[in-house]
């Protein structure tokens, strides 16, 4: 995928997607439309597994394992809109795999790394041969780098991590640490390991114990770690944003095939105001998300904060989007047939995951001085 | 994307910056902040404004305008900044907002001339007569009549929510011209003097107690024949062509000006003897709209930008949603601050400069502006219909029922 141009045009403020972040976006939907039919989706569901070896190689092929790899280490050097671009649409497809904790891998590592640890696993992650994860939460729904109490010493680290993306398959795992830093832990290496029987089963999610495991401590840690919980905010906004949209799709096209009462349910004015008030909600959310992205590399002052808005924001409303989506399928959308239930819980995933809206609200108010 | 607005836009801003130092200093912003603006400090800004091409810029120089090829990057700036600065550049929305551009697009030659140039210097005052007591979001179903008598319109009935009717100089409006017509093409849009007998203007007494829209009465109140825009029957297609013409370009820092207000509350507000925005339940619902506002702010960035790149409107759906999400936050921010002002909300409501749907000083009074608020899922389209269109236009659902034959 090719770095986009921009610079090459007239410098005009422009707040829209280029055509080659349109292009990548219709290079995933077209992925997801030819390797993930509904009936292997819902295989995938039903299986629990989360994960599909050929569906993460296609993903691979196209590139989208190493979109913000530098390209020094064989990435596509994209930045984080490309990849919150890329992120709404594995939401959108409800796509398994081990996306989230790989993306936030390669950046804790680009940004934290040394130059023997960049030279020797960015290359691997960026083809996707090499699966990386962060293991962030740790039990007591702690996220923070702040409260994070894995200990590590004499390369050594001691302590569980809880709710880890992939950890009992992934190569790589970037360890959050007492004192706000990354550690690196080879897969071979992981300690206890606990499979969790996961809400989104779409997602792999592992506890793991760490007890005297092999560690590198990063150097650059604390502000990679930062880095890598701020742009895990973001993504999950633009997963939870790509789900409801297509939640919303799903509802409208559903209201306009079922009949009661002798004609369409969309022709009823509460089901369409409905709707209406559900798309009211959702659309303004692409512009939040974007900005939060667009500033994680660009407004260093202000991206903090857009994360912690995106983050809180946008992820609640899909939950309550997806919600309401079941409520208008009525019956048939409270059972486990019918699939809108793949994207509201791939919603509440994203907001539970790295810390509840509260959390990501009184961080705002905090960064705002308030 | 590339939010750098370059060198050029800098430029802009300083000289902008250098201009309101002279023509809108500090101590004129001071007494339009305590006594409101006068005419004649308006006209004086606004002629100012003119000679630096600030404003009209999509109107030729021989109707007053300013004429410069369309740039929404310029238009935004400036119009944040006089806007932040309080400065008087907008003259009332019926004028320079409506009629203006309906006849740069529709009128006779020598209609443009003669209402055009005054329009602009704030000389001629205008009023809208669409509205009426049963025509409400039905507006095509209006009823008051226009007979042509020899070379004069001869006009009966009632409109209502007039703005500016007391101090207008001209209305524009929608009257029944062509009985036997179906209901929209029996429409037909007229001009006329106000200051003539048989107009009977009432203030009308709002909500809020304050009175900035009236009702007027017509009986047998006169207009040449000529003053029609358009053909007759064809009111119904005038009317909408500001509709074409509407971007909302200023939205998200509207809304962003009236949070921050909301914030300043907070900070000054006690609860228990402490801040209020020391609370954590307050904290957490400032952090909520102000998620909100960043929505706001960046729907109308998405809307500025697909203008400034000459972009199609693939924002469609975007463009349809914004009123109902600012009438929905402005609810959600009024009923905090209401909350805020804790047993003050037992007063009736001061004056106050909240009199706009889209202005309200720092200063304005909460109870007022939680009452004025109440406009704003009823006036230009009410919120109803704006879910229609978003669920028709925007998500392709059915027709409603008012499209039935």
């Amino acid at each position: 995928m090719m770095r986009d141009a921009t610079l090459s045009e007239a410098t005009i403020m422009h707040f829209g997607l280029t055509q080659e972040q349109t292009l990548l976006q219709h290079a995933i939907r077209q992925l997801a439309e030819g390797e993930l039919p509904p009936n292997r989706r819902r295989e995938l569901f039903d299986e629990g597994t989360g994960f599909d070896a050929d569906l993460w190689q296609r993903a691979a092929e196209v590139g989208l394992a190493g979109l913000v790899v530098p390209e020094e280490y064989g990435g596509a050097g994209l930045e984080l809109l490309d990849l919150a671009l890329a992120g709404e649409v594995i939401g959108e497809t409800v796509f398994p795999g081990p996306f989230l904790g790989h993306w936030l891998a390669t950046i804790g590592l680009a940004r934290g790394g040394s130059d023997a640890q960049k030279s020797e696993w960015l290359p691997r992650l960026a083809t996707g041969d090499t699966i990386g994860t962060v293991a962030l939460g740790e039990r007591g729904d702690v996220w923070e780098p702040s409260s994070w109490q894995t200990q590590t010493s004499g390369g050594l680290a001691r302590g569980d991590k809880r709710f880890v993306e992939y950890g009992d398959r992934a190569d790589l795992i970037l360890v959050g640490t007492a004192g706000g830093g990354l550690s690196l832990v080879e897969g071979a290496d992981r300690g206890a390991c606990e499979l969790v029987d996961p809400l989104d089963r779409t997602r792999r999610l592992a506890h793991l114990g760490f007890d005297g495991t092999p560690a590198e401590t990063l150097a650059g840690g604390p502000e990679a770690a930062e880095a890598v919980c701020e742009a895990g905010r973001i993504l999950l906004a633009a997963d939870a944003f790509g789900a409801s949209w297509k939640l919303i799709r799903m509802t409208v096209e559903y209201a306009l095939e079922r009949e009661q009462f002798g004609t369409k349910i969309a022709q009823f004015q509460s089901v369409k105001h409905q709707l209406a008030d559900l798309a009211a909600r959702c659309e303004p959310m692409r512009g939040l998300f974007w900005s939060a992205a667009y500033s994680f590399d660009h407004q260093p002052t202000e991206r903090a904060l857009e994360a912690a808005a995106a983050k809180a924001h946008i992820t609640e409303t899909a939950v309550e989007i997806g919600r309401r989506a079941v409520e208008i399928h009525g019956g048939i959308g409270f059972t486990w047939e019918c699939d809108v239930h793949f994207w509201l819980k791939r919603t509440m995933f994203d907001r539970t995951w790295l810390g509840s809206p509260r959390a990501h609200r009184e961080r705002l108010a905090r960064l705002s001085n308030w | 994307m590339d939010l750098e607005y370059g060198p050029e836009y800098d430029a802009l801003r300083e000289e902008l910056r250098d201009f309101l130092a002279e023509a809108w200093p500090r101590d004129q912003r001071e007494r339009a902040a305590a006594h409101g603006i006068d005419p004649q400090t308006q006209r004086t800004f606004i002629a100012a404004a003119l000679e630096r091409k600030y404003l009209y810029s999509a109107i030729p120089v021989k109707y007053g305008g300013s004429e410069q090829p369309f740039d929404a990057l310029r238009e935004s700036i400036i119009g944040d900044t006089f806007n932040a600065a309080g400065a008087p550049w907008r003259l009332g929305a019926q004028g320079v907002g409506m009629i203006v551009p309906t006849l740069l697009e529709a009128g006779a030659d020598w209609q443009k001339e003669k209402f055009i140039p005054p329009t602009l210097r704030g000389d001629f005052v205008w009023c809208q007569g669409y509205s009426e007591p049963g025509a409400g979001s039905d507006l095509a179903s209006l009823r008051s009549t226009a007979r042509l008598e020899g070379d004069e319109w001869v006009i009966n009935g009632h409109k209502v929510w007039t703005s500016d009717a007391a101090e207008a100089n001209y209305m524009f409006g929608m009257f029944r011209t062509e009985p036997d017509a179906p209901k929209h093409a029996g429409i037909s849009y007229l001009l006329m003097e106000m200051d003539q007998p048989g107009i009977d203007i009432r203030p009308l007494r709002q909500i809020n107690g304050a009175t900035h829209f009236y009702e007027v009465f017509f009986s047998d109140v006169r207009a040449p024949a000529d003053w029609i825009v358009g053909a007759r029957g064809q009111g119904w297609q005038i009317g909408r062509i500001n509709l074409k013409h509407e971007r909302n370009l200023s939205g998200g820092s509207l809304t962003r000006n009236r949070f921050d207000s909301l914030v300043e509350l907070a900070r000054s507000a006690r609860i228990d003897g402490r801040p209020a925005i020391e609370r954590d339940d307050v904290r957490q619902r400032l952090a909520e709209l102000d998620a909100k506002v960043r929505c706001c702010e960046t729907l109308t960035l998405r809307q500025l930008s697909s203008a400034a790149n000459d972009e199609p409107a693939d924002d469609l759906l975007a463009t349809l949603i914004n009123k109902l999400y600012n009438t929905d936050l402005g609810e959600e921010i009024v009923q905090i601050g209401y909350d805020l002002i804790g047993d003050r909300g037992l007063e009736a409501p001061e004056d106050s400069a909240w009199t706009t749907i889209s202005g309200g000083g720092p200063g304005a009074d909460w109870v007022d502006r939680c009452l004025f608020q109440l406009a704003g899922a009823i006036a230009a389209g009410s919120s109803n219909i704006q879910r229609n269109v978003i669920g028709e236009r925007g998500l392709g659902l059915p027709r409603d029922l008012r499209s039935r034959p």
